[in-house]
């Protein structure tokens, strides 16, 4: 069988919904950031496959997963710097734990 | 069917994120393969794991979620699998172009430091930018802040 368009669209979807899952039943604010990469990364996978079986002629797709990458490196960064200081103020990082800017 | 174990999630993430990266090996993007396992194995996996030592007790498991947002979010996950699969598996994609990709370190460097029409020496501009502030950001956020002086 020969591996089409569909099926790495279809790939990517089921990792997109895995992570989406994650981010709904997780409560843990490093498992959350985990369940926004898996989604970063099907949304990778998506510009990797239209740029390789529908425009091979030109670049875009894979430039714009390299600058994906690149922003989910500096999100992934800025998340845990603000994790360890919740951390260090509430000593626990679930969400439902930090509300000081609720109202 | 979320494991309880933090690390252990950490751990599946990391052979995950090796899947993806397999699977950009297999489309001949060797470049973007590189640059996945480089960027995330090497450098998020390793940072979550650190976080996670740093803010939570070794062996501490998480609280199993509560069984309606378990429900839920299943029922919600479900349908839009099936929904996006629906529309993919019926929407007629234009025919298939045969020509290879040429996605070779040489060709994306040409095109990304190119600063004509065609390249992208502005977006790599703004995406350094945006890394640089990025690092200040969370390196002060991340500073303990000095107790108060009286």
């Amino acid at each position: 069988m020969e591996v089409t368009l569909t099926h790495i669209l279809f790939l990517s979807t089921s990792l997109f919904f895995i992570g989406m899952y994650g981010l709904f039943t997780r409560r843990n604010m490093i498992t959350m950031l985990m369940a926004i990469e898996l989604i970063l990364n099907s949304v990778n996978i998506n510009f990797v496959a239209f740029n390789k079986y529908l425009y091979p002629e030109e670049l875009t797709g894979v430039f714009f997963t390299i600058f994906i990458i690149a922003i989910a490196a500096a999100e992934a960064a800025v998340a845990i710097a603000i994790i360890i200081h919740i951390y260090r103020d509430h000593k626990s990082i679930d969400v439902e734990d930090s509300q000081d800017m609720k109202y | 069917m979320t494991t309880t174990k933090i690390f252990r999630a950490a751990v599946f993430l990391l052979f995950s994120l090796m899947g993806v990266a397999g699977l950009y090996f297999w489309m001949h993007v060797e470049f973007v393969a590189a640059v996945q396992i480089i960027v995330y194995v090497g450098g998020i996996v390793v940072l979550i794991i650190f976080s996670i030592f740093l803010t939570q007790e070794a062996g501490v498991e998480m609280p199993k979620a509560t069984n309606t947002r378990l429900i839920f979010s299943t029922l919600a996950s479900i349908c839009g699998i099936v929904l996006t699969t629906l529309l993919i598996d019926q929407y007629a994609f234009p025919e298939i172009s045969t020509m290879a990709l040429d996605a070779s370190p040489n060709n994306i460097g040409t095109n990304m430091m190119d600063y004509t029409e065609k390249g992208y020496a502005l977006p790599f501009e703004v995406i350094s930018i945006l890394l640089l502030a990025a690092m200040v950001g969370s390196i002060t956020i991340a500073l303990k802040s000095k107790p108060e002086e009286v």
